[in-house]
């Protein structure tokens, strides 16, 4: 029924695995991204042409291969150690099943997840009167706290939960989060397709509600089931294109169910003629605020009936004059669909007040008492809009929203509104564009993208098709923005070029219906998935091919990292995503380089050494990366010796650079994965470094040196790596300085990832040991793709300007990412090279084309659409101050490398001056003695000052030099969400967890305290405060703290008690125990990577750590926000 | 002209002439890696060469240009040529400049990795069509001075 079919709610588990296949893409041929190689099939021959003939002239004395063939020829223990492990059976699962068993293992688990959350989504929308509020912005998984428990059985879905998740796959039409509000409030009012209906709902409740809604679906069903029957056969002669479920479940009741009902209801209903789902909502929600909405606390349902304000008249916006908000937004559709496009919301979101789930003191009545009839999208018909609320920084000190920073929603009509790219992979600093550049100059503020296109996705469209429709110009994929002309023939939104829709894309597998392109699946969500053919490959698709490259010298054993490294390795093997082709391989290295030789068949791994390091070339080139499945169990053997065979080693050396070219070498035919772990300064043949830094240096004021590499040699390593389609992927686990800064250049130009673990020791530093430990289960497990090109396409008028992330830019809007893996993020710098003057829209698209870990090309598409303003104020209005932050964060490590680093501060102090100073001389009325910022940037000169505290752009404070270039490094390839918490720590009290206001996510209660401004004087002796850095998590106690707490959830007797190092929270049975863990498991579950709790006392040495997070509080060398926010104003004044 | 000279004066003017022929010679040269320069970065912008084998050729061209302009330059002043001299010096010391500045963590003055960065592009291609100019506008001047002065 309707419920089902219209739920265009995306539900997005971060850490979950995603019920949809690993995914992949390729960018169309003529990209050719894979240099010409030869065959799969041919791989081998060719690798022993080129590199047997190495092995054979090769000095003899350099390969001490073993005399006899099983004896391994190093020391005598690790012999020892070879022959004492014990015999493993052979993993018997085969690649695919095991592949199989562990995606199953996650799909169950998301399954489950999204169940919940869909039963959730459907009875909040059910229950209107529950406030579809309570989802906060892209968690979508909580329950009400009323209705928590009633609210599945209600539902009724249960037995076809599972079906309908994988269902919504398809049909669901990509939302930005608080998307979903609305859409959750239109699905009440349109099932009972009166629009009037929905201020009855309010008062009645959802139980009335429920009754009434769950008769009309059985009845829907029914109907639905008699068309799908009827109409099955008519469409089953039509196979010209199947859509690839992500599961093969039994599909067709599903989707029946999912598209069929709207045509249903609107035969029942007399609203409109066969409008398409959308219309519906629209006609229906008409002069809603979407973003009014959300800002009503969930825990007063009472006070949602003010969001139900009745559209003046549902059939207003389908007379079609009436509804062009835009100039070409649909403009020549067919009727139906034109109809869908309402009157503009009059209202722009209003960033810092829609935080969705919180209580929120201020609610805006009068917004919806206004006209929606305004309709016009110029933000001067109304009374200044939120965002643009002029708010006095001195004076005004809580500025900081009770829960997160939510992302601004582009000013659209509701229409393109929900079906626009999640904020949470694709986000713009401006969502208002200016129209031409010599504006964007005027607004003083970065105009650019910040893109997180492989993020971890549980609903995802994945479409097979023989044609992938896209521009024949331009190349653009089809996407939700395009205008159908007529029923043959698209316009593109990027180039504007009138292309014809090919027969294949007439005909909607998902309705089974011929003459509806604008209801594809591709027209319905802006985030898309295709299965590519073999069009888009140069070369069979690669296997996944991992090798891993450990420093084995006396300082690497002494940290102890083989033991956990070894250890997560043979914990996640049969996790390593891949297919029955996936293939392994070791090197170590200390003054020599060690290869492992695994082939199938031997009886214990075979160690061969070559010493000639000048000259590096691979003993047994085809027997050392091996497949994963037929030699499991000498991988085994092998990582279960390694810890040990160099125990007694005294080699101080470290030939990383050798090592490298002799992974590069063994990867070349391939491409892959290489993961590095060095633990210092490599001091030996090619790429040999010196130390740089002065200690004396680090806390000086003035001048930063040795931030940019030292060489060039890791550079041109990685541009033949990515030429190879191989990543390398760096841990540095050193205690002394390792030249951070040349050795990160291997990973950032192949498409890598850096992890960073200073003065790492397995025993003296157990928070670091856990954080490798958790770091690598992450790393080892999660989604990778292989050869993968990422290509970013706007708007005629845009280009990009620089590109910001660990890849390597082939051409102007071409990335190659050898691998791409679903932490990374990337950024943009857009400018404005024509005038927009034409065009109400601007869209962006990024494709991702890859090779999925199975051995499939995909090609994931993210298309984001925004709107063009031409005056200064509505730049404003629109602007994302996080995404703003984090651009200019990336433009300030570019700024210090290539200038200097008081070059970069100097800049960011004058970015936030320049665009304040710009604003307010466009405000008239302001007083010019006042520091007056518009609302959507009221956390920006905060933001600034925390980013000139942060470890890479802080000066006078001691911070060594790897510290600095690691975070530089973070900054450039984290995404948005991951940068602003380390930019940004969120401050948290929790001694008091059980008197605030709580959600129901999974049937936990999770506390939610609000948020605490990041300064010692919200720091109390008699509480507990939780910092949640991104990776790491502090709890600080206060001396006084309640023994009551600490006792509860500490477990112990009393704060003396505590010991210094400590890293978990016991399980103690008592209320406040049970709200703090789910709590701090509720932050956990929102990332990734599940980051490390450190419990800090007061005399602790981690103390300093916590303390220099509070970045509005005075230090020795910096500002308070205060004394920031004068020497702003003065700058201003000037 | 030339007939009528005494020797010396023949001497003088022919090698002054074979000096400008070889100026422009060598202008003609100097010409090229401009003209290379700008034909191979338009070849990026349109995609049809790798950023990385443009650098590795265009890093090629660095030393030899600089090396000539720096000869060029250094002969005039040998010859007291200043104006033409004064003319060469600030094309010579911003190449030999722009070779110094390079980073040490970079291929060389044009790196691939960040070609495509900060419209680096553009400042290179807008550097090498004043170049060329120049170098366009000294091969007329040496040849029409040439006859003059001889």
């Amino acid at each position: 029924m309707c419920l089902c079919s219209c739920s265009p709610s995306r539900m997005e588990f971060p850490s979950g695995y995603g019920s949809h296949l690993p995914s992949y893409s390729v960018p169309s041929g003529h990209y050719s991204q894979v240099p010409s190689k030869a065959a799969a099939s041919h791989l081998d021959n060719q690798y022993r042409a080129s590199y047997y003939p190495t092995y054979y002239s090769a000095p003899a004395q350099n390969v001490m291969t073993p005399s006899v063939g099983t004896n391994v020829l190093n020391t005598q223990e690790s012999q020892q150690l070879y022959n004492k492990t014990p015999a493993h059976t052979v993993g018997s699962a085969e690649g695919p099943i095991q592949g199989a068993i562990s995606s199953a293992s996650y799909l169950h688990t998301s399954a489950q997840q999204s169940y919940s959350a869909f039963g959730n989504h459907y009875s909040t929308s059910v229950s209107s009167s529950v406030a579809s509020q309570g989802f906060p912005l892209n968690s979508d998984h909580y329950t009400m706290p009323m209705v928590s428990s009633a609210m599945y059985p209600n539902v009724s879905y249960p037995p076809v939960a599972a079906g309908r998740v994988y269902g919504q796959a398809f049909t669901s039409q990509t939302l930005p989060a608080v998307g979903q509000f609305k859409e959750t409030n239109t699905f009440s009012s349109q099932s009972t397709s009166v629009p009037h209906s929905l201020q009855q709902h309010v008062p009645v409740g959802y139980n009335t509600t429920l009754t009434t809604i769950s008769s009309a679906q059985s009845i829907q069903d029914s109907l639905c089931r008699n068309l799908t029957g009827s109409l099955l056969t008519k469409v089953l002669r039509k196979k010209f294109l199947s859509l690839l479920f992500l599961k093969n479940l039994p599909f067709l009741k599903q989707l029946t169910l999912n598209y069929f009902p709207p045509p249903a209801i609107d035969s029942s209903s007399t609203t409109s003629s066969a409008s398409p789902v959308l219309n519906n909502y629209d006609a229906l929600e008409g002069g809603g605020y979407p973003g009014k909405q959300s800002s009503i606390s969930f825990v007063l349902p009472e006070t949602r009936s003010m969001t139900s304000s009745p559209v003046p008249a549902p059939s207003v916006p389908q007379t079609s004059k009436a509804s062009k908000p835009f100039g070409y937004g649909y403009p020549t559709l067919q009727p139906g669909y034109q109809n869908a496009a309402p009157p503009a919301p009059v209202q722009p979101n209003n960033p810092g007040h829609h935080p969705g789930f919180q209580h929120y003191p201020q609610q805006y009545p009068g917004v919806n008492q206004l006209s929606s009839s305004l309709g016009g999208l110029s933000l001067q018909h109304s009374q200044q809009p939120e965002s643009l609320r002029p708010v006095n920084l001195t004076q005004d000190r809580n500025i900081l929203p009770v829960s997160s920073v939510p992302a601004p929603v582009p000013n659209l009509n509701s229409d393109l509104r929900k079906l626009n790219c999640s904020p949470d992979s694709f986000r713009c600093t401006l969502t208002n564009i200016p129209q031409t550049q010599a504006l964007l100059n005027k607004a003083k503020l970065p105009l650019g993208l910040l893109l997180h296109p492989f993020r971890d996705l549980t609903q995802l469209p994945v479409i097979t098709s023989s044609t992938i429709v896209r521009c024949r110009s331009c190349r653009t994929y089809i996407n939700p923005f395009v205008s159908f002309i007529d029923q043959r023939r698209w316009k593109c939104n990027l180039c504007y070029r009138v292309n014809d829709v090919p027969e294949e894309f007439m005909y909607n597998p998902l309705t089974r219906s011929y003459g509806e392109p604008h209801k594809r699946p591709e027209v319905q969500n802006s985030t898309v998935e295709f299965i590519a053919s073999s069009d888009y490959m140069l070369r069979p698709p690669q296997p996944a091919v991992y090798l891993f490259v450990l420093d084995v010298s006396h300082n690497a054993v002494e940290a102890g990292y083989l033991t956990i490294v070894c250890q997560s390795l043979l914990e996640n093997l049969d996790k390593l995503p891949g297919d029955s082709r996936t293939r392994i391989g070791f090197i170590t290295f200390d003054s020599t380089v060690q290869f492992y030789n695994l082939q199938e068949g031997l009886s214990q791994p075979q160690m061969l050494i070559v010493s000639d390091i000048d000259d590096i070339f691979l003993p047994t080139p085809d027997s050392l990366l091996v497949n994963l499945h037929e030699s499991k169990e000498l991988i085994k053997d092998l990582l279960n010796a390694l810890p040990n065979m160099f125990t007694n080693t005294r080699e101080t050396h470290s030939a990383l650079g050798p090592a490298l070219q002799a992974a590069f070498k063994l990867m070349s035919p391939t491409g892959g994965r290489i993961s590095v772990f060095q633990t210092q300064l490599p001091s030996l043949g090619a790429g040999l470094l010196h130390s740089r830094e002065d200690p004396n240096q680090r806390s000086s004021t003035k001048v930063v040196q040795h931030l940019g590499p030292a060489t060039d040699f890791y550079k041109k390593l990685a541009l033949d790596c990515s030429g190879q389609q191989t990543a390398v992927d760096l841990f540095l686990l050193s205690s002394q300085y390792s030249d951070l800064a040349s050795l990160a250049c291997m990973s950032k130009y192949s498409a890598g990832c850096i992890y960073y673990y200073p003065s790492f020791h397995r025993s003296h530093n157990p928070a670091q040991a856990e954080k490798l430990q958790k770091d690598l289960k992450r790393y080892l497990t999660r989604k990778i793709g292989f050869e993968a090109v990422m290509r970013i396409r706007c708007t005629k008028g845009l280009s990009i300007h620089t590109f910001h992330g660990n890849f390597f830019v082939r051409s102007t809007d071409l990335l190659s990412l050898a691998n791409v893996n679903p932490d990374a993020g990337f950024a943009v710098q857009m400018s404005i090279e024509e005038s927009l003057t034409d065009t109400s829209l601007v869209c962006f698209q990024t494709a991702l084309l890859y090779t999925s870990s199975k051995g499939e090309r995909r090609i994931r598409v993210h298309t984001l659409c925004l709107p063009v303003v031409s005056s200064l104020a509505d730049v404003y209005a629109g602007a994302d101050v996080q995404a703003v932050v984090c651009l200019l964060a990336n433009m300030a490590v570019d700024r210090s490398v290539s200038s200097s680093l008081s070059d970069a501060r100097d800049a960011l102090v004058n970015a936030v001056v320049d665009s304040l100073a710009a604003y307010m001389s466009t405000a008239s009325n302001l007083q010019q003695s006042m520091l007056i910022a518009p609302n959507s940037l009221k956390l920006f000169p905060l933001y600034i000052l925390a980013l000139l505290k942060q470890k890479a752009f802080r000066t006078g404070t001691s911070t060594r030099l790897d510290d600095r270039v690691y975070a530089m490094c973070q900054m450039k390839s984290q995404p948005l969400v991951h940068l602003m918490k380390m930019i940004h720590p969120n401050l948290y009290r929790i001694d008091k967890l059980i008197d605030e206001s709580t959600i129901h996510v999974n049937d936990r209660v999770v506390p939610q305290p609000p948020l605490q401004k990041l300064s010692a004087e919200k720091l109390t002796r008699e509480g507990a405060f939780l910092m949640d850095c991104g990776s790491i998590f502090y709890i600080w106690i206060g001396k006084n703290c309640s023994n009551n707490f600490i006792k509860d959830v500490l477990g112990y007797p009393n704060y003396a008690s505590v010991p210094q190092k400590m890293t978990q929270l016991p399980e103690v049975d008592a209320l406040s125990s049970e709200r703090t863990r789910s709590f701090i498991s509720w932050l956990r579950d929102s990332r990734p990577l599940s980051p490390v709790l450190q419990v800090i006392k007061d005399e602790n040495p981690a103390k300093t750590d916590f303390f220099q997070h509070l970045i509005e509080d005075r230090t020795e060398a910096a500002f308070s926000y205060y004394e920031f926010l004068l020497n702003i104003q003065q700058q201003i004044c000037k | 002209m030339c007939t009528r000279a005494s020797s010396v004066f023949f001497e003088r003017t022919f090698l002054s002439a074979v000096f400008m022929f070889l100026l422009l010679k060598v202008h003609l040269l100097m010409m090229l890696p401009s003209y290379f320069l700008i034909i191979t970065l338009s070849d990026l912008e349109c995609d049809y060469i790798n950023a990385r084998s443009c650098c590795s050729k265009l890093n090629k061209w660095v030393v030899p240009e600089v090396i000539g302009h720096a000869v060029v330059t250094v002969l005039m002043l040998i010859s007291l040529h200043w104006f033409i001299f004064l003319l060469n010096l600030p094309v010579a010391t911003w190449n030999i400049y722009r070779y110094i500045m390079v980073p040490s963590g970079n291929m060389g003055v044009f790196d691939p990795t960040e070609i495509h960065n900060r419209g680096q592009l553009k400042s290179h291609m807008k550097e090498a069509m004043i170049k060329l100019g120049f170098h366009l506008l000294c091969f007329f001047m040496y040849l029409y001075s040439c006859p003059i002065r001889a």
